[in-house]
């Protein structure tokens, strides 16, 4: 959703550009579909005999450097686009591909963590909590990996000077959805790992 | 007691379901008859003519949306909540009121790909014994006593379907289901599975025979004696279920 | 004014990022699929009339394996693939793809959607989507056979329906709800963003109001229903068991129901997804052929949205016979029942637009009076559904399936028909026969008719859905000769679409040339030339009033009032 409109906006609902406006609609599904998969979640579990304590299958403090990783990618997100307001654009490159590289550090970590677990016989089909672990971190896994796309994509277009002070709407409505799955990642932390 | 339109019905609350529809028809049928009256009389009296303009309005004084407010909220409290009182008041008659474990014959049904199995607990009263009655697609039950169901399933889910009891209720897997009734006419009737369960569904038959106690008795020492029960699937009733 | 560059047909016609082509696109894939629904649907109809017998024409064609007739596993696969077809790949492409894509842009002002390489994206996912739909029919095993609900643990065990074709299936589907999903961000950001100036929310027509509610559904209800959707794929192929349980699963813990309340959680709404487009539809056109402004205007819109709330939390009357708490059920029938107030208001609106009016009888015309009648009976009928000790009796028989019939097919398929009629003209140019429309429209009209109701009167008997052969009982056999009687009455409805077919490729290339403005309608679109130039606007249009300025008094020349007319700032200002 990068292409503006060929008309000017002449009386937007809310006073920000289409892009930004359809981030947040996209965003909208996004949490919809996490909606559906985190419930099943609740209800299955709520509705089974037995469900292990957590901190007896997961590696806690594993997943809880990765949700540091993935926080302080957050935080390298919103310095880009700070940097862009600015029009600083060789920093707005920087943090973007540090974000890039935060984000490909907790998928790293995430592979060598599902792959430990998987030795261990937890696997998608071992158990329900099996079957729900990896079907929620998996598909939060492949956000994660369309977002890295997305930075190295805004790098890219970055390095074609595509981003000035006054024309930043795809690195803003990127940092939205970057944040999104930041945000779904600590609600499935919490959720997985410490409750 | 045949209702026009409606199979046969047999059961003791049956007809409550049979009056509910004619109560819903007739007052539907009236909101339908005003609007399509309406419709009709708008097309032919205001076609469009050289000589006259419609009048304009765009409906959105106070008086207008009273008006159309108030006949929406009409209709909901003379069809809607009017049915839904009924509705209740059948709902209690059908469903509310569940015989004692003493007095009604109770039945485990556990259907499968394509086929209705059905247990009775034989003459301990105790089911997943020695003493139970298993039989395929046949169900018998003595006239004029209240029987109670419990349904599961061994693979999808089915539905037991009774269309001259008006009732059905799904069997689903993991799940132990219930319902129960009382058969007034005797007879051979159809038991039929509504929910689709595979290619086989449309011939997932059984047979609710409802016979005179004694009949029903002697098929009963009959059906123990043809074979042992199928231990295979069962569940207990906790207590007086 | 810019010139368009000459393109090459591919990036023109075919991988066209302009919302004009896309919306031809989905419109000329909708009327494909519609006609591959539709004779799905007289397979269903003819294995119903005559059970195993062989087809007659196209039977060896088709079932060459049993000479010609139709198997007991070819029968859940004709009936999945009608309903999901006629949903996914027909309906939903022509009333939001074609008309979404199509009005919106005219409608507001613009030159484009907000997003148009999204809107190509959109349009090649359905593509994709179908080409899988379509797949699943070649691979062994054939396609899916779960119904178009796709209930577990039917749908997510392998050892029930082993073939691939049920996975091409849900793909299928999984690539449809994200086109669905991109096309539904485009139309709530082009609605809400890119309207131009003077044209405030209050004065857009209520097509677009319709087409707006029904993104926001889709929004918000599909993802769940991918999710579940995806859940099952895991079932099928990755040995999980979210979805099943009992000697079936292998290991504890699944629930089967909690699939249905995923399902029903999108696929009530859906009931309004598909028909919000058609109520939209359906205002804008009395008031346009009745000369009278849309009557209570702002009452239904709030209806509308009323209704889009309401509709997230009715799910439950879908599963009255699942074994749920009886309370909860009540709960369920009663917030059911509440959705006839602003049902209500609609219709009262409808009536109020023709109340006074002039009423001129075109084709589009009569197939919008043809939504309000069908709806009627749809709606009226719901509430039967909704009672839930008569819903437990009818509840899986084709007393449901009469009703959804009426409101999803017949209403939908009018509601289809008065939008091309209406639209034909602006989309390609030209005139379609008017005496050809008028006959296609009572024709359908009887027989579409006489196929639903007869529908639910062998419902009230009890005639099962999804069965293949009604003769197999006891009790349906004072009722297939009714099987019979729906059998000719539907291939009569499917001939008749014969000469839609025909009037519509006539009138392509041979109809009469059409003005700008062959209906004297108000709204925005039809103050540009037919076909609408590639921008459609050569400069940004000022809007003055609403869309439904008709019988305005003390015009000196005509009866209305275009959205652009100038005269208006009057009116506004009195």
């Amino acid at each position: 959703m990068d292409e503006a409109a060929t008309t000017p906006v002449e009386i937007p609902l809310i006073d920000i550009p289409a892009g930004k406006f359809g981030m947040w609609v996209f965003l909208i599904s996004e949490s919809m579909f996490f909606t559906g998969l985190i419930g099943s979640y609740i209800v299955l579990r709520l509705g089974s005999e037995s469900w292990p304590r957590p901190g007896t299958i997961l590696n806690t403090p594993l997943l809880g450097l990765n949700t540091l990783v993935l926080l302080s990618s957050s935080l390298t997100m919103a310095l880009g686009l700070n940097a862009i307001q600015q029009g600083k654009q060789r920093q707005l490159k920087r943090y973007l591909l540090f974000t890039a590289l935060l984000g490909s550090l907790f998928l790293v970590i995430k592979g060598c963590d599902y792959v430990h677990l998987w030795r261990h016989g937890f696997t998608l089909s071992s158990s329900l909590f099996g079957s729900c672990y990896y079907l929620l971190t998996g598909f939060h896994g492949l956000h994660v990996l369309s977002g890295v796309i997305l930075m190295l994509y805004l790098v890219a277009a970055a390095s074609r000077g595509a981003f000035a002070a006054s024309q930043h709407v795809r690195v803003e409505s990127s940092g939205l959805y970057w944040h999104f799955i930041d945000m779904v990642w600590v609600i499935l932390f919490a959720i997985l790992c410490l409750v | 007691m045949q209702q026009w339109g409606f199979p046969v019905d047999i059961s003791t609350t049956g007809y409550r379901v049979d009056r509910l529809f004619w109560l819903a028809l007739w007052l539907t049928g009236i909101a339908f008859a005003l609007v399509v009256g309406a419709l009709t009389y708008f097309l032919i009296c205001y076609r469009a003519r050289s000589d006259r303009r419609a009048y304009y309005t765009h409906g959105d004084s106070h008086g207008a949306i009273s008006l159309t407010g108030g006949l929406a909220l009409l209709v909901f409290l003379l069809i809607d909540v009017n049915l839904a009182y009924h509705d209740h008041a059948a709902w209690q008659a059908v469903w509310g009121a569940p015989p004692s474990a003493k007095e009604a014959l109770r039945v485990e049904i556990m259907p499968e790909q394509f086929a209705w199995n059905i247990r009775y607990a034989g003459p301990d009263g105790v089911f997943r014994t020695a003493d139970d009655v298993t039989t395929i697609n046949q169900l018998h039950v003595p006239i004029n006593r209240p029987v109670i169901v419990q349904l599961s399933s061994k693979d999808v889910i089915h539905s037991f379907f009774l269309p001259n009891l008006r009732i059905k209720m799904d069997a689903v897997p993991g799940m132990v289901t219930s319902l129960y009734f009382q058969a007034k006419t005797s007879g051979t009737y159809d038991i039929a599975c509504a929910e689709h369960c595979g290619f086989g569904h449309y011939r997932m038959r059984g047979f609710l025979v409802v016979e005179s106690r004694e009949a029903f008795t002697t098929w009963m020492v009959g059906q123990s004696k043809a074979r042992p029960p199928d231990s295979s699937w069962g569940w207990n009733w906790g207590g007086a279920a | 004014m810019e010139q368009s560059q000459p393109r090459s047909f591919w990036r023109r016609d075919v991988f066209s990022t302009h919302h004009k082509v896309i919306a031809i696109q989905y419109l000329l894939t909708g009327v494909m699929f519609l006609a591959v629904g539709g004779v799905m649907a007289l397979l269903i109809r003819w294995q119903l009339a005559a059970p195993w017998q062989p087809v007659p024409i196209i039977g060896k064609l088709l079932f060459r394996e049993a000479g010609g007739a139709i198997t007991p596993e070819a029968y859940p696969m004709l009936f999945t693939m009608h309903g999901s077809i006629m949903v996914f790949f027909a309906v939903t492409p022509i009333l939001l793809g074609a008309l979404g894509n199509y009005t919106i842009p005219l409608e507001v002002g613009a030159r484009d959607m907000a997003f148009p390489r999204l809107n190509m994206v959109s349009y090649w996912f359905l593509f994709l989507g179908s080409a899988s739909m379509l797949a699943s029919f070649f691979v062994p095993g054939g396609a899916a056979g779960f119904g178009w609900t796709i209930y577990a643990p039917l749908s997510a065990s392998t050892e029930m329906l082993p073939g691939w074709g049920q996975d091409l299936f849900i793909l299928g589907l999984a690539l449809d709800a994200v086109s669905i999903l991109m096309g539904g961000i485009n139309y709530i950001t082009t609605i809400m963003q890119l309207r131009a100036p003077g044209l405030t929310l209050r004065r857009l027509p209520l097509t677009l109001w319709g087409l707006f509610y029904s993104a926001v559904l889709n929004t918000l209800w599909l993802p769940i229903v991918a999710s579940a959707l995806f859940m099952v794929l895991c079932d099928r192929r990755l040995g999980t068991a979210f979805f099943l349980a009992g000697p079936l699963a292998p290991h504890a813990g699944g629930q089967v129901l909690l699939y249905q309340h995923l399902f029903w959680g999108f696929g009530h709404p859906e009931v309004y997804i598909l028909i919000f487009p058609v109520w939209g539809l359906v205002g804008d056109l009395l008031s346009v052929f009745s000369r009278k402004p849309a009557f209570g205007y702002k009452a239904t819109v709030l209806s509308m949205l009323t209704i889009t709330i309401l509709s997230g939390i009715v799910w439950g009357h879908h599963m009255f016979t699942s074994g749920m708490n009886p309370l909860v059920g009540k709960a369920f029938m009663f917030l059911t029942i509440t959705v006839s107030v602003p049902t209500a208001i609609f219709f009262l609106n409808w009536l109020g637009t023709l109340w006074r009016s002039a009423i001129r009888l075109t084709v589009p015309m009569l197939f919008t009076l043809g939504v309000v009648f069908v709806f009627a009976i749809g709606g009226l009928t719901g509430l039967f559904n909704a009672l839930q000790t008569f819903d437990v009796y009818i509840h899986d028989t084709y007393f449901v399936v009469g009703h959804f019939h009426y409101t999803l097919a017949a209403s939908v398929l009018f509601g289809t028909f008065a939008f091309i009629y209406f639209w034909f003209p602006k989309i390609f140019g030209r005139q379609m026969s008017s005496r050809l429309g008028k006959l296609h429209f009572w024709l359908s009209f009887v027989f579409l008719n006489a196929v639903f109701s007869v529908m639910m009167f062998v419902g009230l008997h009890g005639h099962m859905r999804r069965i293949a052969d009604a003769t197999a009982y006891e009790f349906l056999k004072p009722v297939q000769h009714w099987n019979v009687f729906i059998g000719w009455a539907a291939l009569g409805l499917g001939l008749s679409q014969l000469l839609f077919f025909f009037n519509f490729l006539y009138s392509l290339f041979r109809g009469t040339p059409a003005p700008a403005n062959p209906w004297e309608a108000g709204s925005l679109a039809w103050t540009v030339p037919s076909p609408p130039p590639e921008h459609n606007y050569d400069a940004v249009p000022r809007i003055w009033c609403g869309p439904h300025e008709y019988g305005v008094p003390g015009l000196n020349n005509g009866d209305w009032l275009s959205q652009t007319d100038p005269r208006a700032k009057a009116l506004a200002k009195s």
